[in-house]
């Protein structure tokens, strides 16, 4: 297979080790993305599937891509649908009675592209409801950016009935949280059902990609979902980089091993910083006041080194296309030292959460996902390895200096339940920190003049990124046209876990609910869009 | 070691501001100035900031402080990238503080104008009547109203032992009926345009509200989505704008303060 750029007929060698595309008539996509996904007598595991993604022509047009993935590439494959006849609406065949994963994806389409998916029942609006005179913003088209307001009434009714009542809990929430509605819905003597609405905080941000410059974009890309800015920015930069065109045509731009270095370390202060910030939620919810107080004081440690290195509380401005802006700010020695302190405590305050069986307690059997519902469904990073699942991006689908350092081995297998996503983020704490290690190691002795990064012109076409946020699996599928970004589709682990969500209520939903949304360890920001 | 004898075993952790100033706030990379010494000094090009936050050649006569001509720079939409700062080090420059937030929205221009620093007494004089009550203690509810999710960590941070804002009298509360001060995050999407009002109109008078963080202010480099956001300012009355991406949580903190007039007399030009 080649790697295609869609409506050029231009084959591209860049890339190719990374992902390849296989494009197919509309007619023929969902049955190619099925058997995609299923195992073959060469590939006998079969894929992941790991989104949808839309990019809109001017002439009515969506090319439509799915991402398969495997270990060590992803696999697209893609569509042109045609515009809606007079009257009609733009069509494909539906993946979802086939695919449970690509239910979310189906619903977003059809809000962002008005594209409907044939084949099974109505397709409610998850990001953007519209009532029926306003257009889809069709990302990719360039079109003018209209002003939408969402509309209520485009949503499906509550559920209503004798003994039946939807409880709505959000979208502004008590404490200090992102905004989110969920419905919890308690239909007769059935086990509650919980639903989530994230529309309130869409923001729009894919349309105002377009036209960027790489530079511009990365500073958006950061702000998709903030409090994994390192992990978007890298997936962002990574697709540019796959394809930078080169004194040969599309070439792999030669990223200098100092910046691939200072990517990992942030990376993975961003993971310690995310799952301390898991761990305290949990505390919180528990009432475990003094372990809460500790690990506050940890998480700022973090977040304050962090902004030593970099200027940054996030990390924000680090990656830049080519590389990353500079040298730390803080000796790497200093670094270090600093580092084990901060390792050493969290240890000591963990363990010792974890032998508190009240606290244990609470987590343990709550908001299970089983491995059959993780595998059937995708479940992505902390979630889906607490599951069983194995994947991990910095192992399976290399990136930054993972592929010149050691990442620590994932030894615990979970059962599913918030227990064990709690200590799958544990183990991953210590394991970043020995990255953490690894890396300031390895930048000590270099001089602090670089280089630091390389210069990027992205080639035209399609080019994909990845990175494991701590979330899970980040993708990135970027446009480039003349230099400027003509249409960029982030896909965070956010987006993807928060579809499973519903799938960890089995029990008492008003007293596991703040334990189970602390163990999914979610950004509203990166599914709203 | 029982858990209590574990929250002793580090000693005071929490910061003494603002009663002392702070290492880290002191030092924090909170806003960019313009340099006053613009003689000679090629004109800055258009399209250096990716926000639109600095407008070349824009200051006219008569500015205090701000050379003639020179360029004019809105921390509101500033999401501190540092670009200007690294192409044009004799022009812009960093400030070293986490006490960045203004009373009024000219107030986050720089150079300041001479009307902003009139305006700005009249609306001192306005806020300190409204909070003159709250000097005791003042309760905040927090709202997201389309933000990327940094700002929650950062406003997070005040209750943790660092910050510890219970030290000060200020606690957040669940219910809008309990509230003094509104403390808003996020660009201001139109999905959250009804919610967020709704939460304003159920706070019993008199109320402050608080625009946290540059998309909250202007909307940042995230303005002009499908749903429009350009800052909560659209869709309520703010009294404190704290720029940021995000802001430091001292610089929050800062704003709170001067919010309800608890900042020593000494400090806190605004
Ligand atoms: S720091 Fe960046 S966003 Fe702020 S004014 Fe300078 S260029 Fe614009």
């Amino acid at each position: 297979m080649t790697n295609h750029v869609p409506g050029t007929g231009q084959a591209r060698a860049a890339g190719d080790d990374l992902w390849d595309e296989t494009e197919v008539g509309v007619g023929e996509f969902a049955a190619t993305v099925i058997s995609g996904l299923g195992g073959t007598a060469e590939r006998p595991t079969g894929g992941r599937f790991a989104g949808l993604f839309g990019s809109a022509r001017t002439d009515g047009t969506v090319w439509l891509r799915a991402a398969i993935a495997r270990l060590g590439r992803l696999e697209v494959v893609s569509c042109l649908v045609p515009p809606a006849p007079p009257g009609g609406q733009a069509a494909y065949r539906g993946l979802t009675p086939d695919v449970p994963g690509a239910a979310w994806y189906e619903r977003e389409l059809a809000d962002m592209f008005g594209l409907v998916p044939e084949g099974h029942q109505r397709v409610d609006p998850l990001v953007l409801p519209r009532d029926a005179q306003t257009p889809p913003p069709r990302p990719g088209s360039a079109g003018p950016r209209a002003e939408i307001v969402p509309d209520e009434s485009a949503l499906p009714a509550h559920v209503t009935g004798e003994g039946v009542f939807t409880l709505p809990y959000g979208p502004v929430r008590s404490g200090v949280f992102e905004s989110v509605q969920y419905l919890i819905e308690t239909p007769g003597e059935d086990i509650p059902h919980v639903r989530a609405r994230v529309y309130h905080k869409h923001r729009g941000t894919e349309r105002r990609f377009e036209g960027m410059t790489p530079a511009d974009g990365v500073l958006l890309a950061e702000r998709v979902e903030g409090v994994a800015s390192v992990a978007h920015a890298l997936a962002f930069c990574q697709a540019l980089e796959a394809v930078a065109s080169g004194p040969g045509g599309g070439e792999r731009a030669m990223v200098p091993e100092g910046a691939l270095l200072v990517r990992a370390l942030h990376a993975e202060l961003e993971r310690i910083a995310n799952h301390l910030d898991s761990v305290l939620r949990h505390t919180e919810a528990a009432g475990q006041a003094v372990a809460n107080a500790r690990l506050g004081w940890h998480k700022e440690r973090v977040m304050r080194l962090r902004s030593q290195l970099c200027g940054h509380r996030f990390g924000r401005g680090v990656v830049v296309p080519g590389g990353v802006s500079g040298p730390p700010a803080l000796a790497p020695s200093a670094a270090l030292d600093e580092l084990m302190g901060l390792d050493a405590d969290v240890v000591s305050d963990t363990r010792h959460l974890m032998a508190t069986s009240s606290f244990v307690d609470r987590l343990r059997g709550t908001g299970v996902i089983t491995p059959e519902v993780a595998a059937r469904r995708g479940a992505l990073g902390p979630v889906g390895r607490a599951s069983g699942l194995e994947e991990d991006l910095r192992t399976y689908r290399p990136y930054a200096a993972y592929g010149l350092i050691e990442v620590p081995e994932h030894r615990y297998r979970g059962s599913g339940d918030a227990l064990a996503r709690q200590l799958v983020r544990l183990e991953e704490v210590r394991g970043s920190f020995q990255i953490c290690r690894s890396a300031l190691e390895s930048l000590a002795g270099r001089p602090a003049n670089g280089p630091w990064a390389v210069a990027v012109a992205p080639a035209d076409g399609t080019a994909w990124g990845w990175a494991e946020a701590p979330q899970g699996e980040l993708l990135y599928m970027v446009e480039t046209e003349g230099g400027r970004l003509r249409r960029v589709k982030p896909r965070s682990a956010s987006f993807h876990n928060l579809s499973l969500f519903p799938e960890a209520f089995g029990g008492d939903i008003f007293t596991d609910f703040a334990f189970i949304e602390a163990s999914f360890g979610l950004s509203i920001a990166g599914v709203a869009g | 070691m029982p858990w209590v004898t574990r929250g002793l075993r580090n000693g005071v952790l929490t910061t003494r501001y603002p009663k002392r100033p702070d290492g880290y706030g002191a030092n924090w990379r909170g806003a960019v100035s313009v340099r006053p010494d613009g003689a000679g000094r090629p004109p800055v090009t258009d399209g250096l900031c990716p926000t639109g936050a600095i407008r070349p050649g824009a200051t006219p006569h008569g500015l205090a402080g701000g050379p003639v001509g020179g360029p004019v720079l809105d921390r509101g939409k500033c999401i501190l990238c540092g670009r200007c700062v690294a192409e044009r080090p004799d022009v812009f420059s960093f400030d070293s503080s986490a006490e960045v937030a203004a009373l009024t929205r000219p107030g986050l221009v720089v150079p300041p104008t001479e009307e902003s620093e009139a305006a700005l007494a009249t609306v001192r004089a306005e806020l300190s009547r409204r909070v003159a009550a709250l000097r005791k203690s003042v309760h905040v509810r927090h709202v997201d109203a389309g933000s990327d999710g940094s700002e929650e960590w950062e406003v997070a941070a005040l209750l943790g032992p660092v910050y510890d804002v219970h030290r000060l009298g200020v606690f957040f509360t669940a219910s809008p009926r309990h509230a003094d001060l509104l403390l808003v995050t996020g660009a201001g999407c139109t999905g959250m345009a009804g919610p967020l009002l709704t939460t304003y109109e159920a706070m019993p008078d008199p109320r402050v509200v608080m625009a946290v963080g540059t998309d909250a202010i202007s909307g940042g480099i995230v303005r002009s989505g499908d749903t429009g956001p350009g800052g909560v300012g659209e869709i309520v009355p703010v009294d404190v704008w704290v720029p940021g991406s995000p802001p430091s949580p001292f610089s929050v903190l800062h704003g709170i303060l001067l919010a309800v007039g608890l900042l020593p007399a000494k400090r806190g030009p605004a």
